[in-house]
């Protein structure tokens, strides 16, 4: 059934300042509301729990992408489009960009943001396998002052995450220390385009005399979070990658996810996929073969 | 539950100043057929999927199911019947006529705005990104191979701009 409208509030704060009035005023009362690509969903399909809502879409504090010798930090409401076209992000972090891609159509990708892929913290969402991989940190702001948190930090649970009532995700920094590494990204679906991911597979490694030097790991729609899996990481650490390591890699991950079966797959099937894109990724890293 | 008051939303749509008055969370789907008429933009899932409610504001294509009204103030809105300069059909609409490129037509007015989207955006673009350009929009009749030539057909006109 379809939502009645009139219980619904949607203000447009004219900055951030008066953004954050509303969540320092009543907390919990207010939510922020962004490009509308979840949200709007919900609202029609009746399923929008919540009511009252201010628009952060026009917040030019949190748009633009900044780049320093250290970091590039996205604005919460970087779009997948901006993240397309942003050259930096295609030759450093190119596994951000590919989800990008693969995120929705272009529609899609000129409303949905980063920050609200992150803060509507679905375990499915395609671009924080990326962000886990690349270490991202998260930039909080209320109107008592900032904070950052490592992004691996901030899910707790299934639409649980560290952000307090009065809170905003304001950016996202993800440190440049990528040129030595190796990206793989892959994301099974149904179809190319617009499908919801059955699993997706971020993961970066740095290969020296042919063994792992460095690695980390994130998969979505394979837990009540997406996951970064730091168990697999850790048997993985200084080997080679002989078949040996991957079968104990295999192993790990297998115990490290915990998918289940629901509309789009089933948990046997995700527990195979993720196997199979982590040796597949091993492979890849091993033979230099680039994303 | 206290109810909340509609609200008026200035906007251009088409080149015109129009004043829309609905619910601040009203889609502008909703919005542009029951306030303005304009039903040459329509619903097909209502969800972000098939790309029949498709518009572009401020030059950039949404889903306009997936927009509420009350983010839309001050912002460009251009739909299906502002693509065409009066009688004089924009080379998209003709090559869709001359390709056989729409059948029951809901999902043609999306198909338009999005292939003039990607020729905004890409000059001559290859085959690939047409693919990617349309790849939000969804047409149950065709098979999408018309759709596709005539878009390829499209990209080959100099008079390309909206």
């Amino acid at each position: 059934m379809r939502a009645y409208l009139p219980d619904y509030e949607l203000r447009v704060p004219k900055d951030l300042e008066e953004a954050l009035a509303f969540l320092a005023n009543e907390p919990g009362m207010w939510k922020p509301f962004a490009g509308g690509t979840d949200l709007m969903v919900l609202l029609e399909a009746g399923k929008l729990e919540h009511t009252k809502f201010f628009s952060v879409w026009n917040l030019a504090e949190l748009r633009g992408i900044e780049v320093t010798d250290e970091s590039v930090t996205l604005g919460a409401l970087t779009t997948y489009t901006e993240v397309r076209r942003n050259s930096i992000l295609q030759e450093e972090f190119p596994m951000l960009c590919v989800a990008a891609r693969e995120t929705g159509g272009i529609a899609i990708q000129n409303r949905g943001t980063i920050g609200g892929n992150i803060v509507n913290a679905s375990p499915a969402a395609d671009s924080p396998p990326a962000l886990l991989a690349y270490d991202a940190e998260l930039e909080l702001l209320s109107s008592k002052g900032a904070r950052k948190i490592p992004y691996k930090d901030f899910h707790t649970g299934y639409k649980q995450m560290k952000l307090r009532d009065d809170e905003l995700l304001t950016g996202i920094r993800l440190p440049r220390t990528t040129k030595s590494l190796r990206h793989y990204y892959r994301k099974v679906g149904t179809r190319k385009a617009q499908a919801i991911s059955k699993v997706c597979f971020a993961g970066v490694a740095k290969i020296e005399d042919e063994s792992v030097a460095d690695v980390r790991i994130a998969l979505g729609s394979v837990a009540p979070i997406v996951l970064r899996c730091e168990k697999t990481e850790a048997v993985l650490r200084g080997k080679s990658v002989d078949e040996r390591t991957i079968s104990a890699a295999r192993a790990a991950l297998i115990n490290e996810i915990a998918p289940i079966d629901d509309i789009r797959s089933t948990a046997k099937y995700r527990l195979r996929v993720a196997a199979n894109l982590l040796e597949d990724f091993l492979k890849t890293v091993r033979d230099g073969e680039l994303n | 539950m206290s109810e909340v008051n509609k609200v008026e939303i200035t906007c251009a749509v088409n080149g015109e100043e129009r004043v829309l008055h609905a619910y601040p969370m009203a889609r502008l789907l909703d919005a542009l057929r029951e306030e303005l008429r304009l039903t040459g933009t329509k619903e097909g899932c209502g969800e972000g999927e098939c790309g029949a409610c498709s518009v572009l504001i401020n030059g950039e294509i949404v889903n306009s199911c997936l927009v509420p009204v009350a983010q839309v103030a001050g912002a460009e809105i251009k739909t299906i019947e502002g693509i065409a300069n009066d009688q004089k059909l924009h080379a998209v609409q003709e090559a869709f006529i001359q390709h056989g490129g729409a059948q029951c037509g809901i999902c043609t007015p999306g198909m338009v705005i999005a292939a003039i989207n990607l020729l905004e955006k890409t000059e001559k673009p290859t085959e690939a990104e047409i693919r990617d350009g349309l790849a939000g929009n969804l047409c149950r009749c065709t098979g999408y191979m018309k759709i596709f030539e005539a878009v390829v057909r499209a990209c080959q006109e100099e008079d390309v701009k909206v």
